[in-house]
């Protein structure tokens, strides 16, 4: 866990990041305190204490006093908009660059994209 | 600085500030001929961190250890122990004395009577000690209050002084090398113990180990020294952004070394990972990924042992 090559509280934030994009976490739905991760993780406290840190500075986290961190209202939506604007250059833009390098010609990728299966296309959240 | 009041014997004292420590160019030698076990060693260890001592046997850890300690003054140059803004000379000071609490591998303990002896002795010691933390760490590695410390395992020996240091609750506490012989059932106990006992009850924390890749995540700040010398302290997160690997076809990964100093190239076909010294800004790290190279961290072991190698003498794979 959080081998990655960002330091630690990067990977711990981005962690948080996807459970409540995936809606595996729900906004109002307190999220582990940092003794908690601290101790699961087996990482220093104030590394947890500077991911929710980053966390609340975004929006996605908010502290209710004396209780604990818990997902803010609006988090999943705001995420998926920075998401969906930040998508075309840090993850499709390396995509191509790398077929690029390999010589796939742009066809061949319209085609793979286009005969791709949906099976899982959210009915609700239609992208804009 | 209400601490310093000596607290009534009925109600529980305050909890304790956490204590920072300063050295500047302390020297300690032991004999007139040897080499200094510190030779000009300035550093600042900050109040309320858990920092990680890491060097080679014999590089200064024990030395350093026992100057915060008090157990003995430097040959020359200055030590300062206390809560912020009040540091002080810790030698004969019993203030420093009661709120520094340092487990060697040796424990402290009276060995030839029994573990309770022990613990009642640093219990009327320390002004924070937790018994009920005690008896929990004790039942946790399985130590009889009954059994002399002698008649244990070094394990077993090794864990006591664990517990002792953690239900201290010194405002500063230095574990020196304590997990020796405990085996990685009982170190992960205490590393868990460590930092749930540390979330709730903040304080200083100073914890030399050579097992660095069990405990580096532990740590917020390091200290490496080496024949007495510091070479770095710093955040621990700066420590590892010291280094960078990357894996990719040969030609391309050879572009972005771009005069670094390689800590390692391994080849496999075409393919090449090299372990580079030396920062990865945020832009270069972008060109890399977008070149189509993997771009990894290096473990803040290979980076301690880069940094204290002896030239001629290791080989750079050794670990």
């Amino acid at each position: 866990m959080f081998d990655g090559p960002e330091p630690i509280y990067l990977q711990i934030a981005q962690m948080i990041r996807s459970q409540v994009l995936a809606g595996e976490t729900a906004e109002e739905e307190q999220v582990m305190s940092t003794t908690e991760l601290a101790t699961t993780f087996r990482i220093n406290p104030a590394t947890a204490a500077k991911a929710f840190a980053l966390l609340v500075d975004e929006g996605v986290l908010y502290k209710r006093r004396g209780l604990g961190m818990f997902v803010a209202p609006g988090a999943r939506e705001r995420l998926l908009a920075s998401h969906r604007d930040s998508f075309f250059a840090e993850v499709l833009d390396p995509a191509l660059g790398q077929a690029d390098l390999l010589g796939i010609p742009t066809s061949a990728i319209v085609d793979h994209v286009l005969g791709r299966a949906h099976p899982d296309q959210p009915t609700t959240d239609t992208p804009r | 600085m209400n601490a310093r009041t000596a607290p009534s014997t009925s109600a529980p004292p305050s909890p304790p500030e956490p204590f920072g420590a300063q050295l500047r160019d302390v020297v300690v030698r032991y004999g007139s001929d040897d080499d200094a076990a510190l030779d000009g060693a300035t550093l600042t260890i900050r109040p309320g961190t858990i920092t990680g001592l890491l060097g080679r046997n014999g590089a200064g850890k024990t030395t350093l250890a026992a100057l915060l300690a008090a157990f003995r003054r430097p040959t020359s140059g200055t030590v300062r122990v206390g809560a912020d803004g009040e540091l002080e000379d810790p030698f004969e000071n019993p203030w420093s004395t009661t709120h520094v609490q340092l487990v060697r591998e040796s424990g402290d303990v009276w060995g030839d009577s029994k573990a309770k002896d022990t613990l009642d002795y640093y219990a009327a010691l320390r002004p924070h000690w937790d018994a009920d933390l005690a008896a929990r760490l004790l039942d946790e590695f399985e130590i009889s209050p009954r059994k002399h410390p002698d008649q244990m395992s070094r394990g077993k020996r090794s864990a006591f002084g664990a517990a002792i240091g953690l239900a201290s609750r010194a405002p500063l506490t230095i574990f020196d090398e304590v997990y020796l012989g405990m085996d990685a059932p009982s170190r992960y106990a205490f590393y868990d113990a460590l930092l749930a006992d540390y979330a709730e009850h903040p304080r200083t924390i100073v914890l030399s180990s050579h097992l660095i890749d069990e405990v580096e995540r532990l740590f917020e700040d390091v200290v490496v020294i080496d024949r007495g010398k510091v070479l770095l302290a710093e955040p621990a997160e700066d420590v590892r952004s010291r280094g960078v690997s990357l894996t990719g076809p040969a030609e391309l990964v050879e572009r972005f070394v771009d005069g670094r100093e390689v800590l390692a190239r391994q080849r496999l076909g075409g393919t090449a990972q090299v372990t580079l010294f030396g920062a990865f800004g945020t832009d270069e790290r972008a060109a890399a990924t977008g070149a189509g190279l993997e771009v990894g961290s290096v473990p803040v072991q290979d980076l301690f042992v880069h940094l204290t190698r002896r030239p001629g003498s290791d080989r750079e794979e050794a670990r």
